[in-house]
């Protein structure tokens, strides 16, 4: 199977990107959980063990034809969908939602994995589904499905964050897929219906928070409270930061989930706008590789997959940190590969894995 | 499936690609000048604010709802007062600070220091209290010295205040500071170590209701730690009120008539079973709970052998002694064992098996019928009546009126009393009855037992034809802004099945006892007022038959007197049981006495109706009461 082209047309810049996105994760909830007490696992070295497992899983990716995960979606992405059922039953409630499944000693969210198998499945129908004249509207129920049901799953758990994050992957693969320009209008008319009609369903504090970043006087003591705080951790770092395990605000634990959603600020405030370069250069180096893999691909599989798998990686690095900057609503979406979360790693590396194996294939014309 | 290999690159793929190149772009260098505008042209302005954090939240307290009596006047209010805390990371030298803050507010420096060191688990920039309720001349000497305190701040609290005292304590109940426990528990999620709640009473059962939802502001404060401008503020929502069913005149009246006694008083509306009064006695200041009480004086309200903080009314049991007359005078009748007309001698003494039983007046009463058994309280009567009876059948009418079995009083912890039947007996003790028990229990001693409480809501229930109410202490709660959130309307629980020939029989005598003569409940009368009332009183010790000797008081008898009025349509019951007071006519009449003067001087004129009232009172805001 892997033959030598394959180890000479290795993506070595999208693996080195992606684990020195990585250690700047590790390092960072190292600080923002500091300090460790406790006979727990302290979080950093869960992180460690997680990264190293979606590392492997990431190789393991790359042994196969990422047209075998394409032919395998839909049996995927049914699976994920049980998962997600399964969450209503027997899921682990957190902090106000029911995302987790516990298995044994450790838990993770089918949420994540969703994203991956949205794409795939979407890759899967795209590619077999050409229309010279582009897509309809009654061509694209299917993929309307496809993203609506682990959406409104999704959506009651509650999981606001995620269900923008599948919108926004589909959305962006739809644009590659060649939709009618009248389709696009459609479609445009039935967002402008459908967001309002949505509104009702938002939990309070969901609502909260969106109408909180309009104006934030709304609720200076929760969110307002929290963007205030991100703001002034993000903007005390200045050029150079305070160091790390210096941060005044994420030492006394000022901010919430700064291990998680957070995350961001931790390093904005301790490594300053020289740290926030570094890391935002790494990303956007990732993600301007998958477009190019995606652009390079030679068949259309590849395409879409790679550009599903770049739309996830944008858009989570896009509102993630315009979220910590107070440039977007508090929506909880974490920072790929650097928030603190297993299932996202896996999913992210899953994710980077194939556009390493788009990247390797794009030579081998073999069938 | 077929995967194509061909990828046609159209020019709208072309143009996606460039779409997508440029919102990548565009995305980042929004967050790129965002950073830019955060870290490098604001940097140094929020560094300043990051510095101790400048950026506080500040609690502001939701005023606890208001306790209302049934017409609506408050029986609990609020005022100011004056917290210190510090916030121990603006401080920049604690061991200069120390003194002067010992200084200050006059604080023991050892305490203070164990209070810092105690803390240690604590963040700094999170408020440490260190005096709470300050005295006016300290809160001068705190913002007067304000440069010498660093870090220090002095918060307003609301406190709650009592302002009747130990009036209906064990009702209103008292607040304490929430244990670790209650913070565990979902309906307590924004409660922080320190808030208050109720722990006992009104206050405890209606804590949700009553506690409100707290706002706070967010301030931005110098490096002193002082306030130097509000960045946002959410205003707290008081919480509901809540309105009893007491009447504070008669509860004042209550609580008087009680004075320096050992008992309980129980008023009751016997048409709905509203609670108008309801006293225990010894009692307690909630005020001393709500100021954080002291340790000297929680044990003192602790060891005290009287135990102030039980509520006598429905924790109290006490043999019924002669009150129970009226069920086996009406057991009697039902059962057919005799007629108004029966007749039995009264000697001033009984033999039975090798005892003497005794009668109350040594001389005897001579002939005597069921009246004047009643009126005058003739234990030879019952005796031959209870005999006659026996222990189960006299059970019966007893389970059937309530005695036995909890009246259901809202406020729960009450005592179930007993009602002892053959069986109950076998099984408890393992000995079979005893005829000479029956003779006992047909004047109320022996295993009987019961609470005020449930002698209140029997005699409403014989007399009002037949309905059971359940005690009702509340009426309803009520938001600040006057809507209705609750309602607890009046509730018979159970109808009692006597015979109205018996019950109007009975309601007769019972009247005559107060107003004839000859009558045991006559210290109760009040001129132009028809009370029927029958007297109690239940032995603490079996006394040896003839031998006046003197008894210690904490042996005397417990008196007892249970009334209603006026006699043919009752519109309030009144129940006194004194501890050890003697004889019920005497120790416990006259106390019943003074509360139906009140409520006969009263009248009905000035007593409007009080749903209107409660409507008019609530609109208003239970802080300016």
């Amino acid at each position: 199977m892997l033959d030598r082209r394959l180890i000479f047309n290795f993506d070595w810049p999208t693996l080195v990107t992606a684990f020195l996105i990585s250690a700047i994760g590790v390092v960072n909830i190292y600080s923002s959980t500091h300090p460790h007490s406790g006979a727990a696992t302290p979080l950093y070295l869960k992180q460690v063990y997680w990264t190293v497992l979606s590392f492997g899983l990431a190789f393991l990716v790359l042994a196969f034809d990422y047209r075998t995960f394409v032919r395998l979606s839909y049996p995927f992405y049914l699976f994920c969908l049980l998962l997600l059922i399964l969450v209503i039953f027997f899921g682990r409630s957190s902090s106000g939602s029911q995302r987790w499944l516990q298995l044994g000693v450790f838990s993770f969210q089918p949420s994540e994995l969703t994203k991956i198998a949205l794409i795939l499945a979407m890759t899967r129908f795209f590619t077999e589904r050409e229309m010279p004249r582009g897509h309809g509207m009654r061509d694209l129920a299917v993929p309307f499905l496809m993203v609506g049901l682990p959406s409104l799953l999704i959506f009651r758990q509650p999981d606001l964050g995620t269900v923008v994050l599948l919108m926004a992957i589909f959305l962006s693969v739809l644009v590659f897929v060649e939709v009618r320009f009248k389709t696009w209008a459609v479609l445009g008319a039935g967002v402008a219906v459908i967001l309002p009609t949505l509104w009702h369903f938002l939990k309070d504090y969901q609502k909260n928070r969106l109408l909180t970043f309009i104006n934030p006087d709304l609720d200076p003591l929760r969110t307002g409270y929290h963007i205030t705080q991100s703001k002034i951790a993000v903007g005390s770092g200045t050029i150079f930061g305070k160091g790390f395990l210096h941060g005044t605000q994420s030492q006394l634990h000022f901010l919430p989930e700064q291990h998680t959603d957070f995350i961001f600020s931790v390093l904005a405030e301790e490594w300053g706008f020289l740290g926030c370069f570094i890391l935002l250069f790494l990303l956007l180096f990732l993600i301007s590789r998958g477009l190019k893999i995606a652009k390079t691909s030679k068949d259309r599989a590849g395409a879409t997959l790679a550009i599903g798998i770049t739309a996830m990686l944008f858009w989570q690095t896009f509102i993630n940190v315009g979220m910590v900057v107070g440039i977007l609503p508090v929506v909880g979406i974490p920072l790929p590969l650097v928030s603190y979360g297993g299932t996202a790693m896996v999913t992210n590396l899953m994710g980077i894995g194939m556009l390493m194996n788009i990247s390797m294939r794009r030579f081998m014309l073999s069938p | 499936m077929r995967l194509k290999l061909d990828k046609r690159e159209t020019p709208e793929i072309q143009k996606a690609f460039l779409a997508a190149n440029i919102l990548i772009v565009v995305a980042f260098s929004l967050i790129f000048s965002r950073l830019w505008y955060l870290q490098i042209l604001n940097g140094e302005y929020f560094k300043g604010l990051s510095e101790n954090n400048r950026i506080r939240i500040q609690e502001i307290a939701a005023p606890r709802g208001t306790l209302f009596d049934r017409n609506g006047v408050p029986l609990v209010n609020s005022f100011p007062s004056f917290d210190v805390s510090i916030y121990r990371q603006d401080v920049p030298d604690m061991k200069a600070l120390i003194p002067v803050l010992t200084r200050v507010l006059s604080l023991d420096p050892l305490r203070l220091r164990a209070r810092l060191e105690g803390a240690r688990g604590i963040p700094p920039h999170q408020p440490l209290k260190i005096k709470t309720d300050i005295p006016r001349r300290e809160l001068a000497a705190v913002e007067t010295r304000r440069m010498d305190l660093p870090g220090v701040v002095v918060n307003v609290v609301i406190r709650r205040n009592y302002p009747y005292k130990n009036l209906a304590s064990h009702l209103i109940g008292y607040l304490g500071e929430v244990s670790e426990h209650e913070l565990g528990m979902e309906e307590f999620v924004n409660h922080k170590l320190g808030y208050l709640v109720g722990k006992y009473g009104i206050e405890q059962k209606f804590e949700l209701e009553l506690m409100g939802e707290s706002g706070g502001r967010q301030i931005e404060v110098n490096a002193l730690g002082q306030k130097i401008r509000v960045l946002g503020q959410v205003e707290p929502s008081p919480g509901n009120s809540v309105h009893l069913t007491l009447d504070l005149e008669l509860q004042k009246a209550a609580e008087k008539a009680m004075a320096g006694k050992q008992g309980a008083v129980v008023v009751m509306n016997p048409q709905n079973g509203d609670i108008l009064a309801m006293a225990s006695k010894p009692d307690f200041d909630p005020n001393l709970f709500a100021r954080g009480i002291s340790p000297d004086n929680w044990k003192s309200i602790l060891d005290n052998p009287a135990r102030p903080l039980q509520n006598r009314a429905i924790q109290g049991q006490y043999p019924p002694g002669s009150i129970f007359k009226i069920l086996v005078a009406m057991a009697g009748l039902e059962e057919k064992l005799i007629t108004p007309e029966t007749t039995f001698q009264c000697t001033g003494s009984y033999p039975f098996g090798n005892r003497e039983y005794q009668c109350w007046k040594k001389e005897g009463h001579g002939q005597v019928n069921l009246r004047k058994a009643l009126v005058e309280s003739c234990d030879i009567y019952f005796y031959q009546l209870g005999m006659r009876l026996g222990v189960n059948r006299i059970a019966k009418y007893a389970s059937a009126a309530g005695l036995g079995t909890p009246t259901g009083f809202p406020l729960g912890l009450e005592k179930t009393g007993l009602v002892p039947t053959s069986s109950w007996k076998m099984k408890r003790f393992g000995v079979p009855w005893q005829g000479g028990e029956n003779l006992s229990i047909a004047i109320g001693q022996g295993y009987y037992l019961a609470t005020p409480l449930q002698i209140a809501c029997t005699l409403s229930a014989l007399f009002n034809g037949g309905k059971y109410y359940q005690p009702r202490i509340v009426q309803g709660v009520r938001a600040p802004d006057g809507e209705v959130r609750r309602e607890y309307p009046p509730l018979v629980l159970r109808n009692i099945l006597i015979s109205p020939e018996t019950i109007e029989f009975v309601r007769e005598a019972l009247w005559e006892a107060v107003h004839s003569p000859a009558g045991t409940g006559g210290r109760a009368k009040v001129e132009g007022f028809n009370i029927a009332g029958k007297t109690g009183t239940s032995q603490v010790i079996q006394r040896k038959e003839g031998k006046p000797e003197p008894i210690p008081a904490e042996l005397q008898d417990h008196a007892w007197f249970a009334c209603f009025a006026p006699a043919f349509s009752p519109e309030i019951v009144v129940v006194v049981l004194v501890e050890h007071g003697g004889g019920g006519g005497s120790a416990a009449a006259p106390l019943a006495k003074k509360i139906l003067e009140t409520y006969h001087r009263r009248g009905k004129k000035d007593h409007p109706s009080p749903a209107r009232v409660a409507v008019q009172r609530s609109v208003r805001r239970p802080d300016e009461g």
